[in-house]
């Protein structure tokens, strides 16, 4: 069998390089091997045609929750695998928020062990402080040095301004990119929904925007102070866009994310309780998510990631105040992202560059381009093709979606990983 | 008996009654209407009516309550159903039952009407998807509380001989209050002018939003209301301070004479109770037998909820089933 797989009619949009223009890519033994507008294929060479379709870097998800270890009702491996190339994504990062909690390099190993099974990257990140207590710090130099790449304490904050300050400081030593959930604990623990008119009308208690602001205002002072790699993970509001923009202006060294569902969804989709749309940092106002979009497209927000966090059914099937956070998202990231493109918000490279090669350089990946020599992790899809977001067509155990039913435009329709063909969509 | 049969025609278009918000102006006096044949009937010697003969009402109330989870039981009884009682305490529900378990479970039972209290907002609509009968909202969370909004209303009703057009002033803990929110809404829909008055942390600005009046001074909002409704302060519900002392509290926000005064002449004052005398009610006011109306919510809350039962069960009735 030839190690040589050629592509062709493929439209190739390549975000890094601002490549867009129909040609074919061919692949040997895993890696990117000539990008063109017309290819002689050595003999033997596998071909596949794309139809016309949208090839692009298989895409790079910074924020994914696993149920593995602890919770493999939830979500295994290969389930979250499985997700992943559906949604044309070949890299996710995972947070570590399981149990036992991912807090030294064992518990890394552990997990990369089992991700070996999956067809697809598994880039652990590990815990900043140890249990996510907010307490103590883990061994950030020596996971750094066992090629750890980067730390977050994923749905919580590190909230002690003196702990943090001696994170950045001590992160900056490996070069290691500390990953904040942004939230004062005391503004945001009792709340459950965005503050605001709604919820004084539900009769929940509110998480204001504040709760994130005010923690990425005083991160970013640390960060002037003690300069390091800080990415903010998640954004939501007006007021942490317009700090962003400044930062940034000042040159700070700080990246940011959103997840989908922070541009695609107001806080009126848990309008009757719904609680697949609980969130932490929550849904926010309309005009919170019309200024997420605005930052996405002045560059003042990096890296779109889905914040796929399965949840059983059972935890979300309670009253709302007391049902888990977090929407499953890896099938959806790229079709709902796409809204930002048919929509005439954002062109379709800056989209695209926020799932590939932005997240890979922050990351320092040498995926998420197509580049000669690069892996041959590739997303094939179709952009312009209507159909409805159905969770009984998705591969998550949990179904806790809160896109079910949503009418959208663009569906992945092959993933490849190296030489194989991952995912591949049949009607 | 003229006025029993002009309630038959009353149409209650609703499966449930879990909130006043999605209730129009019709289906509100359909209530009152039927809740004043209640009232007098209540008066008589022989209370007991027959309409409800066979059916079974369960009380399930996740929230300590005395005089809602009584008045509910007492208008099952005086319509002649089966009421039982089923507490959080020394129930399934302490053994880790989730809400909808215990509600397939009752269902299962085959009641007519389920009337819930819980502490969590929303949680009596999702308890209603999952059964068959009639639901009752006796209170959720934060949220609504919709039998309490219709005895205020039926209480000023009879008072005053209408709504339309009254100032009505809520005063205190706005934040906590699903009395509040439910009163916001049915005064709003009946044509009241509708007024809150609070302290800043226990009156949420965005409340406006409701269709309401914001003030933060008692004087200021009580100037010329008809009506005063007063609020618990909700200890229980606060974590942290809302405002520095009790002594404050009452200083600031306690109705008395003198902040009373302002009010029109013949004012009257409410309270859904249980009060806390001399934290936001003088115990004279409260006593004023002129003023207060507070005895007479209680009593109005048994008619009113009596109609609740009856209006919510009669296309059951009806049909035979």
């Amino acid at each position: 069998m030839s190690q040589y797989i050629l592509y062709k009619n493929a439209r190739l949009l390549d975000p890094d390089s601002r490549l867009d223009m129909m040609g074919e890519l061919l692949t040997h033994k895993g890696l990117i091997q000539e990008i063109g507008a017309n290819i002689t294929p050595p003999s033997g060479a596998e071909i596949i045609d794309c139809m016309g379709h949208c090839l692009c870097p298989g895409l790079i998800d910074m924020r994914v929750f696993v149920g593995i270890p602890g919770a493999d009702y939830k979500d295994t491996i290969e389930n979250t695998g499985e997700a992943a190339v559906m949604g044309g994504v070949t890299t996710v990062c995972v947070q570590p928020v399981t149990d036992p909690i991912i807090d030294d390099m064992a518990r890394v190993e552990f997990l990369e062990n089992r991700a070996k099974k999956a067809k697809i990257t598994f880039i652990p990140f590990p815990a900043i402080t140890k249990q996510l207590e907010g307490m103590e710090m883990t061994e950030i130099g020596l996971m750094s040095r066992s090629g750890v790449k980067a730390f977050t304490d994923g749905n919580k904050s590190v909230a002690n301004p003196a702990l943090m300050l001696r994170v950045l400081k001590y992160a900056s030593m490996f070069d290691a990119l500390i990953v904040q959930h942004l939230a004062v604990p005391e503004l945001s623990d009792n709340g459950c929904m965005n503050a605001g008119a709604l919820a004084t009308r539900l009769g929940l208690s509110g998480v204001p925007t504040a709760a994130e602001t005010i923690m990425l205002e005083r991160d970013i002072r640390l960060l002037k102070n003690s300069p390091s790699r800080y990415h903010a993970a998640q954004i939501t509001c007006q007021d942490s866009i317009d700090v962003l923009v400044a930062a940034k202006r000042d040159k700070v060294n700080i990246t940011a994310g959103v997840a989908v569902p922070h541009f695609s969804l107001n806080e009126y989709a848990i309008e009757d309780y719904r609680t697949f749309a609980r969130l932490s940092p929550p849904l926010r106002s309309e005009n919170d998510r019309l200024a997420v979009i605005e930052g996405l497209k002045n560059g003042a927000i990096d890296v779109i990631v889905s914040g796929h966090d399965p949840e059983d059914p059972e935890n979300k099937r309670v009253p709302y105040q007391l049902a888990e956070t977090g929407v499953i998202g890896l099938e959806t990231m790229l079709s709902v992202s796409l809204e930002l493109y048919h929509n005439d918000h954002i062109p379709l490279l800056d989209i695209l560059a926020k799932m590939t090669c932005n997240p890979a350089r922050i990351l320092g990946l040498e995926s998420g381009v197509l580049k000669v020599g690069a892996p041959a992790d590739l997303c094939i899809f179709d952009l312009n093709v209507p159909y409805q977001i159905n969770p009984d067509n998705m591969a998550s155990l949990t179904k806790n979606t809160p896109f079910d039913g949503r009418p959208t435009q663009g569906r992945v329709i092959r993933t490849v990983v190296g030489d194989t063909t991952v995912f591949e969509y049949s009607k | 008996m003229s006025k029993a049969e002009n309630t038959a025609n009353l149409i209650f278009p609703h499966q449930h009654l879990l909130g006043i918000e999605g209730l129009k102006e019709q289906d509100i006096n359909c209530i009152l209407d039927l809740a004043d044949k209640y009232a007098e009937q209540n008066k008589k010697t022989n209370k007991k009516s027959d309409i409800l003969t066979g059916m079974t009402q369960i009380n399930l109330f996740y929230e300590n309550s005395t005089r809602t989870r009584m008045s509910f039981e007492l208008a099952g009884k005086r319509l002649g159903a089966d009421v039982i009682n089923m507490t959080s305490s020394g129930s399934s529900i302490k053994k880790g039952e989730t809400l909808l378990d215990t509600a397939s479970t009752l269902n299962a039972m085959r009641p007519d009407l389920l009337v819930v209290r819980h502490d969590c907002s929303g949680a009596v609509k999702l308890l209603s998807r999952k059964v068959n009968c009639a639901v009752l909202n006796a209170g959720d969370g934060t949220h609504e509380h919709p039998t309490q909004a219709l005895l205020d209303a039926l209480t000023i009703r009879r008072r005053k001989g209408k709504i339309a057009r009254l100032t009505v002033a809520i005063c205190g803990d706005i934040l906590h209050s699903r009395v509040a929110r439910s009163n916001i809404h049915l005064l709003n829909i009946m044509g009241a002018r509708v007024r809150v008055i609070g302290p800043s942390t226990l009156v949420p600005a965005n409340v406006k939003e409701l269709g309401v009046e914001v003030f933060y001074d008692m004087k200021e909002g009580l100037k010329d209301c008809d009506v005063v409704m007063m609020l618990r302060l909700q200890t229980e519900r606060m974590h942290g301070g809302y405002f520095p002392t009790i002594s404050e509290y009452f200083t600031l926000y306690g109705l008395d004479y003198e902040k009373l005064s302002v009010a029109k002449d013949d004012a009257m004052i409410m309270h859904p109770g249980p009060m806390n005398r001399g934290v936001e009610i003088d115990a004279a006011v409260a006593d004023d037998l002129i003023r207060s109306a507070i005895q007479e919510q209680v009593e109005m809350g048994v008619a009113v909820r009596m109609a609740c039962l009856d209006l919510l069960t009669r296309e059951k009735r009806d049909s035979g089933k």
